[in-house]
């Protein structure tokens, strides 16, 4: 491998880290919302009853 | 978030995309290619960043373990945690490209020497404090055991920092004073991008560990309405 390899190859485990973290955070999210849903659903239907 | 807290957070992002731009600028075509080390030298610059903002991120673990202790108040269990990993995150990286940046200097990927090996003794303890948090199931008990977790692996900090100082190690001392006025800037723009990068990440993981526990608080106080009607 030469410089630019090794330089390519540090700066993409960075960049991956950092988009991988973001994207993780953004599943959770969508995860969160979707239970807030479902909860909330419940929750009128209860009321409903 | 409320519309002042988007727009704050907004601001900071578009400073913080701002100033990652100067960085990879700086780093990969205004500062001069080092003499010995040539472009591999590079990876110094994010290397180091990465590393400062890992530390910050544990000594704000240290920070709020203490005021969660002393306050009681979940809100700086919230934070710690938060901020715990992405202090995990951050090392994994300064334990990545640490060797890729040895192999061509040092001609191994990874040696047992005391800096290397306090960052990830380091790296473990707090994956340690991660799984005490995740996996204590009384809520307020596992606050209490990852504050007194977070005060106590904050000792390692200052061990990692001060190895090549204590002990003969192969790493390179931070000649910081040494670095010419141009890889310097480098150096500081990267740092100031890292870190704004890390109160960006810090404030998602933060609202989103909220959202959260109000789901869980409301399905338990969901499941306890429909005990009691039953």
């Amino acid at each position: 491998m030469d410089d630019l390899s090794y330089l390519f190859a540090a700066y993409m485990v960075i960049w991956v880290g950092v988009f991988g973290y973001v994207f993780f955070l953004h599943q959770k999210h969508r995860r969160l919302q979707r239970q807030m849903k479902l909860l909330e659903e419940e929750k009128s239907k209860q009321q409903a009853d | 978030m409320k519309w002042e807290d988007t727009l704050r957070y907004n601001i900071l992002l578009v400073f913080g995309l701002a100033l990652m731009a100067a960085a990879l600028y700086l780093v990969f075509i205004y500062a001069p290619t080092e003499k010995t080390m040539g472009d591999t030298q590079r990876i110094f610059y994010f290397h180091v960043a990465v590393a400062w903002v890992a530390f910050l991120a544990f000594f704000v673990v240290f920070i709020c373990s203490i005021l969660y202790l002393w306050k009681r108040d979940i809100k700086w269990d919230i934070i710690a945690r938060s901020s715990a990993g992405l202090g995990v995150l951050f090392t994994t990286m300064v334990l990545i490209t640490g060797p890729i940046w040895a192999r061509p200097a040092w001609g191994v990927w990874w040696i047992w020497e005391p800096r290397l090996t306090a960052t990830l003794v380091l790296w473990f303890t707090y994956i340690a404090y991660l799984l005490v948090r995740s996996y204590t199931v009384e809520e307020s008990r596992g606050a209490r055991f990852a504050a007194v977790l977070g005060i106590v692996a904050f000792v390692n900090v200052p061990i990692v920092y001060l190895t090549i100082h204590l002990w003969q190690t192969h790493h390179p001392p931070e000649l910081v004073s040494d670095l010419v006025s141009s890889m310097m800037l480098t150096l500081l723009v990267s740092i100031a991008a890292f870190t704004v990068l890390y109160i960006l990440l810090l404030i998602r993981s933060i609202s989103l560990t909220k959202m959260d526990m109000e789901i869980r608080n409301l399905a338990q106080g969901d499941a306890r309405a429909n005990t009691r009607k039953e």
